[in-house]
C-alpha cells in the first residue's frame, strides 16, 4: 500500500486522491490504473480546482450558441456554425520553445477537428520576458518559430494575434493559441460513445514515449527548468497533422464515424474515459494493437502518453473498413484497437494480460476543490501609487518616440509575416490592417475538399476574430483587468464592423494552492462573467493554465480573452487606417485622467503601479453601438480604438497605416472633469474610447448618431499632411505637444522589434 | 475546356485553387490524387502551394517522386498546360521540367505578404492579358522562394524570354529591396523554353477576388482560358 501511494505521489496526485481512488474503485490499483487516474485528475485535465468557478460564466448571448468540452461555437447563420476554443502550452514552450509552441497548435487544431469543423484560422496571445533579456528572446524566437513552422505547414492561416513582454513572464512564458473552424450543423461530430459493439478506432501517429506525464508532471505543477523535464514535452509533426486534418473529414463524410476526439494531454486515458462517460457506454481496447514507435512501451506508458497527432474513432461496426481506407489513403496508420461495451467500464488489455478496468465515470469525475483565498498583499503598496510624484515630461514628443519604440506597442510584422495568412483565400483583414481579424465565410469550405458552391448563395456574412488581455491591469485589479479584457476585445471587434458574439477564455495564474494567486484567479473569472453577461457574450469554451509561476517569478494574472463577432455585409468592413486627406477625425468617448498601470508609467518610468482605468460598461456599450451603426451606414473610413499607449499611439498608427498625417487639437471638450495631465491626456489609458475619420460631409450624421446612443463624441482634428500634429487648446491658450512626421514614426514603430532580434543575434 | 489540381499529401493551397476555377469562373475542374497515373483527360494541370509532404528533406524533392508525376511530365512534354505555384513551382524545378532551383529565402524566415511583380512575358499562355511590364500585387508565402541557376542558364531564360515574373516595387522597378527572398535577378516565375511550362512563387488564387485585397491574379487565370480556348 505504502508503495502504491508513493508511487502516486511521484504521478502528481495528492494522498487524499490516492485515497478516493481507492475508495471509488474498492480496491488498490494497478499500475497502469494509477497512471490513468493521475493523468485524468491532473488539474490540467480534470479543472479540479477552477470548476466550480467556471460554471458562473454566461453560457447564452445573443447569437444561438454551443459549449462543449472539446470547443463551442456560435450559430452565425441558420445552420452554419463557427467553432473556437483557445488552449495554452505554455510550460512545454517555457522547456522547449518551438516544439512547445508547434504542439500547442497541433492540440488546439485537433480539438476543432473534432467537432467535426474543418479549422480555418489561428490567433496566437504570447506573453514573455523582457526582450532585453537573451533567455526571453530564445524563447520568444523560438515559439515563433514554432507557429510558423507548424502553423504554416498544417495550411491553417494564422490570421490575428498579441504579443506582450513583461519581465513577470521570464520564467513563464504564455502560449495561447485560439483556432477557429467552421461546420454545417448537420456535420457537427460528438465526442460520445456510442452503440455496443461499435469499433474504437485509432488513427494518426504512432504513439512513443514523449509528453509521458506532460499533463500531470509539467503543467499541474510550478514549473522547474531542468534538462530532465524536456521528455515531457511533445514532440510535433504538422505533415501528420495536415493528412489526419484532411483524412478526419473525409472520414466523417463517410457517415461511417459515430463519435470522435482527440487525444491530447492524457492521451488514450482521456479519449477512452471521456468518450466512454459522455456516451453512457465502456470501452474493451488493447494496447497490443496500438502503433509504437518503439519496443517495450509498458501498459501505463502507452495510456499516459502525449504523443501528438493522434484521434480515437468510434466507427460503426461493419464499416471499419471503409473508415480504415480512408486514413491508409493519407498515408496514416488506422487500427481497431477495441469495441464499445455495455458495461460502463474502461477495459484496457495488452495482449492477453489485463491491465485495467475502471468505471468510465469514476475517471472522468475527478474531485472538486474549493480552494482558500485571500488578498494579495502586494496590492495595496502598488494602488497606493501617487501620480503627482512623476513630473509631467517637459518635452512630450521625445517621450511619444520613445513610446513607440516599446515592444509591447512597436510593429509586430517582424513576427506575423513569419506567418502564412493568406492561404485558405478567406483573409479579407489581414494583421496589421486592423483591430481584428476579418474573414469572410465561403459557405462550401465546412465540407471536406471544397467543392462547387453553384447552388448555395454566396454568402456576405463574416466573421472578426481577436484576442485580449492586458495582464498589468490584472495585476492591479484581477476583476476590472478581467472585464477591461472582455471590453477592448469587444472594442476591436466593433473597430471592423462587427458584433461581438463570443468568447473562448484561456485562464493563465499562478499556484491556486496559494491563497493569493486563487483570489486573483476568482476575481477574474468573476470579471468575466460580469462584463460577458452584460454584453450578452456566452463563453462557449476555455481553459485553464495554473502553476505559472516558479520560485524565482510567478506571472500577473493572465484571464486571455479570444472573442468571435459577426459582420452582416463582409463587403463593409473598416480598417484602422487614415484614407483621404479632409477627412474628419472624431473621438468617440472620453479622455480621463488615468495613468495608472499604464505602458507610458511601466516603459518609461518602469512603474507597474496605481488604479488600472476605470471601465463604465454603459459608455462602453454606447460606444460600441455608435462606431457600429456608423459602419452600417458608411459613414466611417477609419475606426481604431485606444489602448496600451493611449489616443497618442492610437492615432499615430491610424497614420502610419494609412502613409498620411493628421493634424489634432484636443480641448476640454473631449475630457472628463479634473482632467489635468498633458502626458495623461496623450498616454492615459482611458477606456471605452474609438478613434474614427468620417468623410467632412458625413460629420454632423456621424455627431447625430453618437448623440441618439448617448456616446460622448468630439470632432479633434482632419486627415492630412505627411506629419501628426497635435496641440492642446485651452481658450485663446494652444500649446503643441506633438509634431512628428509619419516616415519618422514608421522607422522608429516598424524598427524596434528587428532591432532587438539583430541586437541578440550580434551578441 | 478542363482543369485538374493536383493534390499532394500535404497540399495546401489544393482547395483554394479549386474554389477559384470552379466558383470564381465556373469552369470544369477536378483533383488528381497523386497516386493517380493518368490526368483523365484535362487541359491544363494546376501543382498547388502547400507543404508536399511536409517538405521533409527539401521543398518538392519527395513530391517529384509520385505516381502522378510521371504522366504530368509526359503531358507537359506533349505540350500541355502545366502551372506550379508556390510548392507547385518547387516540384517543377525538382522534377526537372523547370530549370533551377530553390534555396531557403535570404532571410533564412518563411515570408507571407503582398508583393509588387512585374510582368516580364506576354507571350506564354498564362500572361496574354497582361500588359508588358504592368506592375501587379500579389501575396506570396514561402521559406524558400530564393531562386538560383547558373550563369549559363539564366542567360538562356533572358534570350528564351523564360522569365516571366520579377519581384519589384510599386513603380516597376527590380530594386534589392523589392526582392523578399533574394532571388537571382528578383526572378518569381519562370517558364520552360515552349512556354508551356509555368512556375510561379506568388499565388494568384490568393488574389483572384476584390474582397482579399486584389484581383490581379484574375487576368493569369483568364488568359489560360482564353488560350485554351482558342486551341479548342
Amino acid at each position: 500500500m505504502e508503495s502504491m501511494l508513493q508511487k502516486a505521489i511521484a504521478l502528481g496526485l495528492s494522498e487524499s486522491e490516492y485515497r478516493l481512488i481507492v475508495e471509488r474503485i474498492g480496491r488498490e490499483p494497478t499500475d497502469t490504473e494509477l497512471a490513468m487516474f493521475s493523468v485524468e485528475w491532473s488539474e490540467h485535465c480534470g479543472y479540479l480546482r477552477s470548476r466550480k468557478h467556471l460554471r458562473t460564466l454566461p453560457k447564452a448571448g445573443k447569437y444561438h450558441s454551443m459549449s462543449g468540452s472539446d470547443a463551442g461555437g456560435i450559430e452565425i447563420e441558420n445552420g452554419l456554425w463557427v467553432i473556437f476554443k483557445m488552449e495554452s502550452h505554455n510550460h512545454p514552450s517555457q522547456i522547449e520553445p518551438k516544439q512547445g509552441a508547434a504542439t500547442g497548435i497541433g492540440g488546439i487544431v485537433r480539438d476543432i477537428l473534432a467537432t467535426g469543423a474543418r479549422p480555418i484560422a489561428l490567433i496566437d496571445s504570447l506573453r514573455f520576458g523582457d526582450p532585453s533579456s537573451a533567455k526571453a528572446r530564445y524563447i520568444f524566437s523560438g515559439v515563433v518559430d514554432g507557429i510558423q513552422w507548424y502553423g504554416n505547414c498544417i495550411g491553417v492561416p494564422t490570421v490575428a494575434g498579441e504579443v506582450y513582454f513583461n519581465d513577470c513572464y521570464r520564467t513563464n512564458c504564455i502560449v495561447g493559441v485560439m483556432c477557429i473552424g467552421i461546420v454545417k450543423q448537420e456535420h457537427m461530430m460528438s465526442s460520445a460513445a456510442k452503440g455496443v459493439g461499435n469499433a474504437v478506432i485509432y488513427v494518426g501517429n504512432p504513439t512513443g514515449r514523449d509528453g509521458i506525464g506532460g499533463c500531470s508532471i509539467l503543467a499541474s505543477h510550478e514549473l522547474r527548468e531542468e534538462l530532465s523535464m524536456r521528455p515531457t514535452v511533445q514532440l510535433g509533426d504538422p505533415f501528420t497533422e495536415k493528412c489526419l486534418i484532411e483524412a478526419c473529414l473525409e472520414a466523417y463524410r463517410s457517415g461511417a464515424v459515430v463519435a470522435v476526439k482527440d487525444m491530447g494531454a492524457a492521451g488514450l486515458t482521456c479519449t477512452t474515459s471521456e468518450m466512454s462517460a459522455a456516451g453512457g457506454v465502456g470501452m474493451r481496447i488493447d494496447l497490443s494493437m496500438v502503433p509504437k514507435r518503439e519496443k517495450g512501451m509498458d501498459a501505463w506508458e502507452v495510456m499516459m502518453s502525449e504523443s501528438q497527432e493522434r484521434m480515437l474513432l468510434i466507427v460503426e461496426r461493419g464499416r471499419e473498413d471503409e473508415v480504415l481506407s480512408i486514413f491508409r489513403k493519407w498515408g496514416l496508420n488506422a487500427v481497431v484497437i477495441g469495441e464499445v461495451t455495455m458495461d460502463g467500464m474502461v477495459t484496457v488489455y495488452d495482449g492477453e494480460q489485463l491491465c485495467a478496468k475502471v468505471k468510465a465515470d469514476d475517471l472522468a469525475e475527478p474531485p472538486e476543490y474549493d480552494l482558500p483565498m485571500e488578498q494579495p498583499k502586494y496590492l495595496e503598496a502598488v494602488r497606493s501609487f501617487d501620480i503627482t510624484s512623476i513630473a509631467e515630461p517637459e518635452n512630450l514628443n521625445d517621450v511619444a518616440k520613445l513610446l513607440l519604440t516599446s515592444p509591447n506597442i512597436a510593429s509586430k510584422r517582424w513576427i506575423y509575416e513569419q506567418y502564412d495568412h493568406t492561404v485558405q483565400t478567406n483573409t479579407v483583414v489581414a494583421p496589421g490592417d486592423a483591430d481584428a481579424a476579418v474573414l469572410r465565410i465561403k459557405p462550401e469550405m465546412g465540407i471536406f475538399m471544397v467543392a462547387d458552391s453553384e447552388e448555395s448563395q454566396p454568402s456576405r456574412k463574416g466573421i472578426a476574430v481577436t484576442a485580449d488581455c492586458n495582464s498589468l491591469y490584472c495585476y492591479l485589479d484581477p476583476y476590472l483587468g478581467a472585464q477591461i479584457a472582455v471590453a477592448e476585445a469587444a472594442r476591436n471587434l466593433v473597430c471592423v464592423g462587427a458584433e461581438p458574439a463570443g468568447v473562448t477564455d484561456c485562464l493563465c495564474f499562478g499556484n491556486p494552492d496559494r491563497p493569493d494567486r486563487f483570489w486573483q484567479f476568482v476575481n477574474a473569472v468573476r470579471g468575466i462573467a460580469d462584463a460577458c453577461s452584460f454584453f450578452e457574450l456566452p463563453v462557449v469554451s476555455g481553459n485553464v493554465s495554473f502553476y505559472n509561476e516558479s520560485e524565482e517569478a510567478v506571472i500577473h494574472p493572465t484571464p486571455l480573452i479570444g472573442m468571435v463577432g459577426v459582420i452582416e455585409d463582409v463587403n463593409k468592413h473598416v480598417t484602422m487606417s487614415f484614407k483621404n486627406e479632409g477627412d474628419v477625425i472624431i473621438l468617440l468617448g472620453l479622455c480621463k485622467d488615468e495613468l495608472g498601470g499604464s505602458e507610458y508609467l511601466r516603459f518609461v518610468y518602469g512603474i507597474e503601479a496605481g488604479k488600472p482605468p476605470q471601465l463604465d460598461l454603459s459608455l462602453e456599450r454606447s460606444v460600441h453601438r455608435t462606431t457600429l451603426e456608423a459602419i452600417r451606414n458608411g459613414l466611417v473610413m477609419s475606426a481604431h480604438d485606444c489602448s496600451e499607449g493611449g489616443l497618442f499611439i492610437c492615432i499615430a498608427e491610424c497614420c502610419m497605416a494609412g502613409n498620411i498625417g493628421a493634424h489634432i487639437t484636443l480641448s476640454r471638450k473631449c475630457i472628463a472633469e479634473g482632467h489635468a495631465r498633458m502626458d495623461s491626456l496623450l498616454f492615459g489609458e482611458s477606456q471605452s474610447r474609438i478613434v474614427i475619420s468620417v468623410p467632412c460631409g458625413l460629420v454632423n450624421h456621424a455627431l447625430e448618431l453618437a448623440e441618439k446612443h448617448g456616446c460622448p463624441a468630439t470632432v479633434i482634428g482632419a486627415v492630412g499632411g505627411e506629419c501628426l500634429t497635435i496641440e492642446w487648446r485651452d481658450g485663446d491658450v494652444v500649446r503643441g505637444l506633438i509634431n512628428l512626421p509619419v516616415e519618422e514614426m514608421r522607422i522608429l514603430y516598424e524598427g524596434a522589434i528587428p532591432a532587438l532580434i539583430e541586437a541578440g543575434i550580434a551578441e | 475546356m478542363r482543369f485538374g489540381i493536383v493534390v499532394f499529401a500535404g497540399s495546401n493551397c489544393d482547395q483554394d485553387c479549386y474554389h477559384v476555377i470552379r466558383n470564381v469562373f465556373k469552369k470544369p475542374v477536378e483533383y488528381i490524387w497523386h497516386e493517380d497515373a493518368n490526368l483523365k483527360g484535362v487541359d491544363c494541370v494546376v501543382l498547388p502551394g502547400g507543404f508536399s509532404y511536409g517538405d521533409y528533406l527539401r521543398p518538392g524533392a519527395i513530391a517529384k517522386f509520385s505516381k502522378v508525376m510521371d504522366a504530368v511530365i509526359e503531358f507537359a512534354q506533349m505540350g500541355g498546360l502545366v502551372i506550379g505555384i508556390c510548392n507547385g513551382f518547387q516540384i517543377l524545378l525538382e522534377a526537372g521540367l523547370l530549370p533551377g532551383a530553390m534555396m531557403r529565402n535570404s532571410s533564412l524566415q518563411f515570408v507571407c505578404k503582398f508583393v509588387h511583380l512585374r510582368v516580364e512575358n506576354v507571350e506564354t499562355p498564362f500572361t496574354n492579358l497582361y500588359q508588358f511590364g504592368q506592375v501587379v500585387r500579389m501575396p506570396i508565402a514561402h521559406g524558400d522562394g530564393n531562386y538560383y541557376c547558373d550563369e549559363q542558364t539564366l542567360g538562356l531564360l533572358k534570350v528564351n524570354g523564360q522569365i516571366v515574373f520579377r519581384y519589384c516595387d510599386e513603380n516597376g522597378n527590380a530594386t534589392p529591396m523589392a526582392n523578399p527572398n533574394g532571388s537571382l535577378e528578383n526572378i518569381a516565375g519562370i517558364c520552360n523554353e515552349r512556354k508551356n511550362v509555368l512556375g510561379m512563387m506568388p499565388h494568384p488564387e490568393r488574389c483572384s477576388e476584390d474582397i482579399l485585397g486584389s484581383a490581379d491574379g484574375l487576368l493569369l487565370w483568364q488568359s489560360i482560358i482564353r488560350w485554351l480556348d482558342g486551341k479548342s
